[in-house]
This record gives C-alpha cells, sequence and structure tokens, in this order.
C-alpha cells in the first residue's frame, strides 16, 4: 500500500508531511481540468441546451421538454433512430466475421505476419477514405453498377435506393470493423491456455465442441473488448454516412449522429436546441453500454484491490 | 494452439491453404487495390471502364502532380502534422501524469475519476458538439488548429488515462516503497522510476493516437471552416465535392491520405495492437 508509506522524517517541512497526500492531485490537475473542461460540462451543457430554442447567437428562450415533444413528431428522427438500430444489428457480424478471420489466418506459415498485417489494413485507414472508395463503388458509372450491366442484370446504384442506400453503407463501415475484430480475436488465440486445449483433446474433444467448450469462453475477453468497440462504432457512424449520402435520398440513410450534426450545423438552420435534444437521445443509448462497461470494469478492480 | 496447425494436417489441406491464403487477402484487400489501380491511371481509363485491366498509361505522378497543384493538398497535409503530432504529445504527457496518480496513490476519489475518464471517453461526440464549438468560439480559437489540438487532446487524454494507469498499476510496487524508503521525492519517483518504465506503453499510446487524430474527421469539420486549418480527412471530403468522377485524382489524393497512418502502423506494429486490445496481448 503506497499510501501508508511513512516518509522518513527529516526537515519537518509542510511539504515534506504532506508530499504524498498532495502528489496525486498536482499530477491529475492539468489533465483532469481539461477533460472537464472539454468533456464532461459539455455533457450537462448538452442537456440544459436541448430545453432551449436558440439559433446559437440570438438570446436563448427556455422552452422546457418542447423539442422532445416535437422529436416525437419527426419523421426525420424515426428514420434516424430505426437506421441506428440497422447499423447496431449489421454491425454486429462484424464480430464473428472477425472471429472466423483471426481462426483462419491464427497458423504459422511463411509470411503470415505481413498477411495478418494487411488484412488489418482497412482499420488503419481513414474511414474518410474507405468512404470515397465504396462511394465510387456503388456510384452507377464505377465498379458495381457497370459490372451488373456487363452480366446483363442491369445498371443499379444502391446508394441511391432509398430502401437500400443504408445497407450500402454499413456494408463500407462494417468493413475495418471486422478488421479490428479480427486483430482483437487474433491477441485472444494467441494467449490461449495451451494446456487446456491439450487436455480437451486428450478428452476427445473436437471441432465443434471444442471450440465451444473449450477456445470460446478462453476468448471472452477478446469478444467482450470486441462487442464493445462495435457497438460504439455503430452508434458513431457519422463519417461514412457524411462522406457517402450526407444523409440523403430523401433523409432515408440519415442516423441519429449525422442527423444531430445536419440540424444543428447546416441547412435546416442552426437549430441548436433541437440538435442538443437529438444528441441526448444518442447519449442516453449510449449511456446503457458505457454503464455497462463501467459496471464490468469495476467488477475486476474490486477483485484487484 | 487452435486451431490445429496446419502442418499436421495432410498434405492436401496444407496446399490448399496455401492458396487459399493470398486468393481471400486479393478479395479482401480489392476496394484498396481498386483505388491504387485508380491512381495511376488518366481519365481515358476511367471513363473506358477500364479499371482492373492494364492501365494504358501510367499517371500516377501527373495524377499527384495535378492533385498538388491544384488543390491545397499540401496544406491539408501540413495542418494534419500540425494537429496530430501536438495532440499526440499533449495526451501522451497528461495520462502519464494522470496515469501514475491514479495508479499509485490511494485516495477517496481515486476510482470516481478513473471511472469518469473512462465514461467520457465512450461519449457520443454529439453531446459534446455545441458546447465545444461554443467554448473553442469564445476563446478566439474557432477555426485554428490550436483550437482543435486543445480539443483532441482533452478528449485523448480519457482513453490514455485508462491505458497508462492499467499499465502502471501493473509495475511492481516495492520499486517505489524502495525508493521512497530511500527518500526519493514524489516527483523523481515519478520521473527516474515510473516514467523509463512505461516507454512500452508511451510508444503504443503514441502510435494509436496518431492513428486517430489523423483520421478524425468529425471534429475538423465541426471546429475548422476555411482551407488554411483544415486538415486531410476534411479537404478530401471538400475535394470530393469538387472532383465529380475525377476519380483519378481523388484516388490519388485519398492515398496521400493513407500513408502516413499506414506507414506508422507498419513501424510501431507490435506497439499499436498492444494499445488497441488495451494491453491485453503479451509482447
Amino acid at each position: 500500500m503506497p499510501g501508508s508509506t511513512q516518509i522518513p522524517y527529516r526537515k519537518s517541512s509542510w511539504w515534506k508531511l504532506n508530499q504524498q497526500r498532495l502528489t496525486p492531485w498536482i499530477f491529475l490537475f492539468p489533465g483532469l481540468v481539461l477533460f472537464l473542461v472539454y468533456v464532461i460540462w459539455p455533457i450537462f451543457n448538452s442537456l440544459y441546451i436541448s430545453l432551449l430554442q436558440w439559433d446559437g447567437l440570438s438570446p436563448a428562450i427556455y422552452v422546457g421538454f418542447s423539442n422532445y415533444i416535437e422529436l416525437l413528431d419527426d419523421e426525420y428522427f424515426y428514420i434516424s433512430l430505426i437506421n441506428n438500430i440497422k447499423w447496431l444489428i449489421f454491425f454486429m457480424l462484424a464480430v464473428p466475421i472477425g472471429l472466423g478471420l483471426a481462426i483462419f489466418l491464427n497458423q504459422t506459415i511463411f509470411g503470415i505476419r505481413l498477411i495478418k498485417s494487411l488484412f488489418f489494413f482497412p482499420f488503419v485507414i481513414s474511414q474518410v477514405v474507405i468512404g470515397i472508395i465504396f462511394a465510387w463503388f456503388y456510384n452507377p458509372r464505377g465498379v458495381i453498377g457497370p459490372f451488373l450491366e456487363a452480366i446483363g442484370l442491369g445498371n443499379y446504384a444502391i446508394l441511391a435506393d432509398e430502401d437500400f442506400a443504408t445497407y450500402g453503407i454499413i456494408f463500407a463501415g462494417i468493413y475495418p470493423q471486422i478488421a479490428y475484430c479480427m486483430i482483437l480475436y487474433l491477441t485472444g488465440l494467441n494467449n490461449l491456455n495451451t494446456d487446456q486445449i491439450e487436455a480437451g483433446r486428450m478428452d476427445g474433444a473436437k471441432g465443434l465442441s471444442l471450440f465451444k467448450n473449450i477456445i470460446l469462453p478462453q476468448l471472452r475477453p477478446a469478444t467482450f473488448l470486441a462487442i464493445v468497440v462495435t457497438v460504439i462504432g455503430s452508434l458513431r457512424s457519422f463519417d461514412m454516412v457524411a462522406i457517402m449520402t450526407q444523409g440523403g435520398p430523401w433523409g432515408s440513410t440519415n442516423v441519429l449522429a449525422y442527423y444531430m450534426f445536419e440540424t444543428a450545423l447546416s441547412e435546416y438552420g442552426y437549430r441548436m436546441g433541437y440538435g442538443s435534444a437529438i444528441a441526448a437521445v444518442l447519449f442516453t443509448i449510449m449511456m446503457f453500454y458505457i454503464l455497462f462497461f463501467i459496471y464490468r470494469m469495476y467488477q475486476s478492480e474490486k477483485k484487484g484491490l | 494452439m487452435f486451431p490445429i496447425p496446419i502442418q499436421k494436417r495432410p498434405l492436401i489441406n496444407q496446399i490448399s491453404y496455401r492458396v487459399l491464403i493470398p486468393i481471400s487477402l486479393l478479395i479482401w484487400l480489392i476496394p484498396l487495390i481498386g483505388i491504387m489501380l485508380t491512381s495511376i491511371r488518366g481519365l481515358g481509363d476511367i471513363a473506358q471502364g477500364n479499371l482492373w485491366g492494364v492501365p494504358s498509361e501510367f499517371l500516377l505522378f501527373s495524377n499527384l502532380k495535378d492533385v498538388f497543384q491544384n488543390t491545397p493538398m499540401l496544406s491539408y497535409i501540413m495542418n494534419s502534422f500540425k494537429i496530430t503530432i501536438p495532440t499526440m504529445i499533449g495526451a501522451v504527457a497528461l495520462s502519464c501524469m494522470t496515469g501514475f496518480a491514479l495508479a499509485s496513490y490511494r485516495f477517496k476519489a481515486n476510482l470516481f475519476i478513473f471511472f469518469t475518464f473512462i465514461a467520457g471517453n465512450f461519449v457520443p461526440f454529439q453531446i459534446l458538439m455545441i458546447p465545444v464549438r461554443d467554448l473553442t468560439y469564445q476563446m478566439g480559437l474557432y477555426d485554428t488548429v490550436t483550437g482543435l489540438v486543445l480539443f483532441h487532446v482533452a478528449f485523448q487524454t480519457g482513453f490514455c488515462t485508462l491505458f497508462m494507469r492499467n499499465f502502471i498499476k501493473a509495475l511492481p510496487n516495492e520499486l517505489f516503497e524502495a525508493a521512497r524508503i530511500d527518500g526519493t521525492s514524489e516527483f523523481n519517483i515519478f520521473l527516474k522510476i515510473v516514467l523509463p518504465l512505461t516507454r512500452p506503453a508511451i510508444a503504443a499510446l503514441s502510435v494509436l493516437i496518431f492513428t486517430f487524430i489523423w483520421n478524425d474527421f468529425f471534429w475538423a469539420t465541426v471546429l475548422i471552416q476555411g482551407h488554411h486549418a483544415m486538415p486531410i480527412t476534411a479537404g478530401l471530403k471538400s475535394l470530393n465535392g469538387q472532383w465529380i468522377s475525377a476519380y483519378h485524382l481523388l484516388s490519388a489524393g485519398s492515398i496521400m491520405a493513407a500513408i502516413p497512418p499506414v506507414i506508422m502502423f507498419f513501424l510501431m506494429q507490435k506497439h499499436f495492437i498492444s494499445g488497441l486490445t488495451l494491453g491485453a496481448s503479451k509482447g
């Protein structure tokens, strides 16, 4: 216990006596202040702004919950919310696909390190670039459209199709996410307890039963982290939408993150209060996951202490 | 080892595995290969639909020249560095301190502060957007590199603190105890004992933050308006609007945006991965 250590008594200056108690606060000070000002305070400020009618310039008017009441009747809000759910569901596919890829690549053959790194590439590259690439693939004069035309299926541009455009974006978004999950699982597979696996094999466990009963339980930390980052990634889906469709056609690809931005900072006309109300909804959804994550960490902290 | 090493499988499996690996890699990387091929083509090839065949002319350098001469690409790239490097240094430096404070001292608010850092780190950006933009505006830093860096440092400190604190916590406590008994001051414990030992964590965080910030698009959109301070992600987005169907130029620009984080990743792969897995990986 570092906190209880006696400092050898030399000079009985005030600092010498209180050094142990004050040092952590001195070290915390700059980081904590910056974090409180730029991250914690804005959360509460946003929640307050969501009760205002405010264009960012003229004086704000307190309107109570009317922004939230307006949300209930806003068609685009529902479209965005439903799209968020689609993102969440389909993004989850990144976890098993990443696991599959990791198992596929967990071999030691010549050059495998380089191959793993190349598989990981999409995650390192900016989502803006990934978005541009996929938008071009989907473009009627890009890659997929002309290809469909060539094999006689007729040109098709998914991003112009109100009903399917969101899936086109999700597909692009999942691509780097799979790479992320893959790397988490590769690390997990690397840290497996070999003895347990050998013992399982001795007992005749093979294939699926070995995987289910011995491998998967050991991969739990990786699975936990993969799910956490995938959920957060799916709810943060802003970049891809902004690059590929800007919410269109006719708002059909909006997600809460993008719709909020559009409401508060673009042609919809600087509706800060309404935007904040959308952000508050997104925040509430995310809060469940944050609390879940923190609860898990708290449990392991208690064990560690 | 799971799955069973391929070397222990029948020869036919071994051969098919070795064939399958490059094929699947090729399929996996189609989007990236596509953009690389396109960046060396001319407009002619693209108009004719020659996207995957041999380019009729090799125009990579002329495309790049085009991009650099006719757009503020060079300035975008410089801005990206001006934003990324100070953020990296700032967030890592601050989190070494906060991480040390939270890992090696017991005080009442310790866990609470630690969880505040973690929770803040996962918050959706949109809930911060309006107040942060306002704050930056009031400080006279809207549309400046400094304003963006300040926010990035603050936000990334959350993630970095989580990482650093866990890293320092895993260091053997006896080292600090021994130093204290020798009468070393707390500041010297930090400088002379903790900092040298956290070098792997510093490396891991540096590459990660470099990549995160280089690739940031949202905050660059919210806090920057003019080309003078715009990083490459936001710059590409604005070029994307101007160059409808000039895909050879857009590809060349995209590759410029992708190169720095890719190099960073290749140079520091081990650190990068240990950072992403929150230090769960060994080595």
